[in-house]
């Protein structure tokens, strides 16, 4: 059997598990592992600028591509740089294996330099991790992180490997399993027949119904099944934020985003459904508002391969259904084929009377939805991407008010073209989840929505661009202030904008992307807009970094009234902020 | 309500830090806590005494039942089962007190496990409402040392908790 050091290992491991890209950061307690993988050409390595950049990279690589994104930093700073990018990751359940280094065996434990507890302190954020004690368990443990990683609900694995187990000295038989058997993990595969079964009677029973998809589907790679079952029964479907693209966003049947700042339209016919088919979503807070008052009169379909998400937030689920949502979807299409049952048709078309008349009143597209004061308006940026990207780009998105203009403009016809930190919430992910998506399809239109808050937390980012060749789309929605803050700040704090503004001292972007290589356009006029996305996006090979100055004193509507029912929200602002 | 939830988890270092970590990360709580293992040495049974609705014991054992080190579990409070606790508790026991001590003891079928001129070291078993009515049947003012090994708890019957 060949031998090999536990450094050389780890890079077999990656080899044989397809990967063919990881992003880190090396230091001492990874050097044997670097010296192994600077002595392979199966695996690149892309050099970031800050760990938590490395995880945020291999994470959009992962949801772009729904393969499992792998991370290599050293120990002690370098680890714990990295649970930001981890915990982003565990919120949305993305699929890592992060490795970390650690201090050598016989000095865990003494407080050595650059020692960090990185099991105990990833324990929250991880959805398993593995310390290395032996390095005859490093082909085990890989093939267990990876196999842990992307099954079941997906999420970030941590393998903590002390420098002596990676010693190029110190080599061992290499054999890696070709199967991982488990006896305290077996995911669902299937769904329950019988439950199926009812899932159905109660939505061919439904009146009013929706169909509530969230990221899930998107995970599950069900988008496909998805859209077959609601173009089937012609049901409304809304997706969450990070459902994005489970169901084509131009296509009538789809109702728009729910939630706190959802469509006005999806979250009434939420509040009015009276069978709500809930895939792949987890019934977070910033979807129900109050949970109290959720739905009062809707009866619930909950397909989740989490048990622990259904009746987790909401308690009245009349079906929960446990499984994958790909085979679920595929067993209820061919058991609706085989039924002699169809859906209420004149039910339905009342149904979508109702809600046509919504869309019309206070729709997002249909309704104007703001007063245009002669400046760049936020929404009207992600429009005009829209139109200049066709539709057809990848948006990272980073976190904040133009977070959700990207949600609600942009229309997402496909999954995992919509990369969003939406459970954590992470500042500083959009730059650095773009390079991952950029690398994996380097043909495609790559852009990063953000605003000069949220940039300015993985700025360094851009070096990693200039080195790499990824030419990323930099779309700045600059309103001088962090714009979220300051929108709460108008509507519950009486204006007082504390620690939300800081417009003398931001960095020249134009001149920043230029310092780093790349190229910078500023747009303070509305119309010039277009012709300069344009411009940004014809240059394929270059980044841009558009600084976009929109105008400031714009929200986010509509906007869900806070303790209040999913149909409660604030539709707009009556004049500008003060 | 109280519960005696009883979990099969691989004997692994960092299983139990995962399932007291979550009791803490998620609000839930610990009333006690016992951990050993059982006569197949990877795997160890803990046992936890908790207290909250349906809802949250619920998240609970689903919670567990997502940790990656956690085989199996059960709620032993759902069905007819046997609880015991362990206690060691040294009382003083001098003068006119000391018969007292060794009566009170005798009730509640504690044995005395050691002796000194003016203390008893007394071990009970039982459930743990049967020790707290054996600390307050001795007074507070006696008591000067309480050691509780915490619930340990088994199905009625024939149902079994293996792998």
């Amino acid at each position: 059997m060949e031998l090999l050091s536990g450094g050389e290992m780890i890079m077999r491991a990656l080899k044989v598990e397809g990967v063919k890209m990881i992003f880190g950061y090396p230091g001492g307690a990874v050097l044997h592992i670097y010296d192994a993988l600077y002595q392979q050409d199966a695996v690149e390595h892309i050099l970031v600028r800050h760990e938590q950049a490395a995880v945020h990279a291999a994470d959009g690589f992962a949801r772009s591509t729904g393969e499992v994104g792998v991370s290599l930093v050293t120990s002690g700073p370098g680890a714990t740089n990295a649970i930001t990018g981890i915990a982003t990751a565990y919120m949305d359940s993305i699929p890592l294996v992060v490795i970390s280094g650690n201090v050598p065996s016989h000095l865990m434990g003494t407080d050595a330099f650059q020692e960090t507890d990185m099991i105990g302190c990833c324990r929250p954020i991880v959805k398993h991790s593995f310390l290395v004690r032996s390095i005859e368990e490093i082909p085990s443990v890989m093939k267990k992180a990876f196999h842990i990683a992307k099954s079941g609900r997906p999420g970030p694995v941590v393998v903590d490997v002390p420098k002596d187990m990676t010693a190029p000295t110190e080599k061992r038989p290499f054999e890696y399993p070709e199967t991982v058997k488990m006896r305290s993990y077996t995911p669902a595969l299937k769904g329950h027949a019988g439950q199926i079964r009812k899932a159905l009677d109660l939505l061919l029973e439904a009146r009013r119904p929706v169909i509530y998809a969230g990221g899930g589907v998107v995970l599950g790679d069900a988008a496909e099944e998805l859209t077959a079952i609601a173009k089937r029964l012609g049901y409304p479907v809304t997706n969450t934020l990070m459902g994005l693209g489970a169901f084509p966003g131009s296509d009538d049947q789809f109702i728009g985003m729910l939630g706190m700042h959802g469509f006005y339209e999806a979250n009434q016919a939420m509040h009015q459904a009276d069978v709500i088919f809930a895939v792949g979503a987890r019934f977070d807070d910033r979807v129900t508002n109050n949970p109290k008052k959720f739905c009062p009169n809707a009866r619930i379909v909950h397909i989740d391969i989490d048990p622990a998400s259904i009746q987790k937030t909401v308690r009245h689920i009349e079906v929960p259904l446990v499984g994958p949502v790909k085979s679920v979807l595929a067993d209820m299409v061919e058991m609706l084929n085989q039924m002699d049952v169809e859906p209420d048709q004149s039910a339905l078309s009342a149904w979508w009377e109702t809600i046509n008349g919504w869309r019309e009143k206070h729709g997002l597209w249909t309704g104007d939805r703001f007063t245009r004061r002669g400046k760049i308006m936020p929404q009207d940026v992600i429009r005009t991407l829209y139109e200049v990207t066709n539709g057809e780009a990848f948006i990272c998105s980073d976190v904040g008010q133009h977070q959700m203009f990207a949600a609600q403009y942009y229309k997402y016809d496909q999954p995992r073209r919509w990369i969003n930190s939406g459970g954590l919430g992470t500042m500083g992910f959009g730059l650095p989840a773009a390079m991952g998506v950029q690398l994996a399809h380097p043909e495609s239109p790559v852009a990063v929505v953000t605003g000069e808050g949220s940039i300015q937390m993985c700025i360094e980012e851009l070096s990693t661009c200039t080195q790499y060749n990824m030419p990323v789309k930099i779309i700045n929605l600059n309103n001088a202030a962090l714009g979220m803050v300051k929108q709460w700040q108008d509507m519950q704090y009486g204006g007082r904008y504390a620690a939300s503004t800081y417009a003398d001292s931001l960095p020249d972007f134009v001149k920043l992307a230029e310092a780093y290589g790349h190229v910078g356009i500023i747009v303070t006029d509305p119309s010039e807009l277009k012709a300069k996305m344009e411009q940004c996006f014809s240059m394929k090979d270059r980044v841009v970094f558009m600084d976009i100055y929109i105008d400031p004193d714009e929200h986010v509507y509509p906007m869900q009234i806070p303790t209040g029912s999913m149909k409660d929200m604030i539709l707009s602002k009556t004049g500008p902020t003060k | 309500m109280r519960r005696i939830i009883s979990v099969l988890m691989e004997n692994e270092p960092g299983a139990l830090s995962r399932v007291v970590g979550l009791f803490s990360q998620r609000g839930y709580n610990i009333e006690s806590l016992t951990v050993a293992p059982t006569e197949d040495s990877t795997l160890s049974r803990l046992t936890v005494t908790t207290i909250g609705d349906d809802i949250v014991i619920e998240q609970i054992t689903k919670q567990l039942n997502k940790l990656i080190d956690v085989v199996k579990l059960v709620d032993l409070t759902e069905g007819e089962h046997l609880e015991r606790e362990l206690i060691l508790i040294k009382i003083k026991a001098s003068g006119a007190q000391r018969a007292e001590v060794k009566r009170t003891c005798d009730i509640f079928r504690g044995q005395i496990v050691d002796v000194t001129p003016a203390i008893y070291t007394v071990q009970l078993t039982g459930t743990s409402d049967k020790l707290d009515a054996f600390i307050d049947a001795i007074g507070a003012s006696a008591v000067l040392e309480v050691v509780r090994s915490g619930v340990s708890g088994i199905a009625r019957g024939e149902r079994v908790l293996s792998v």
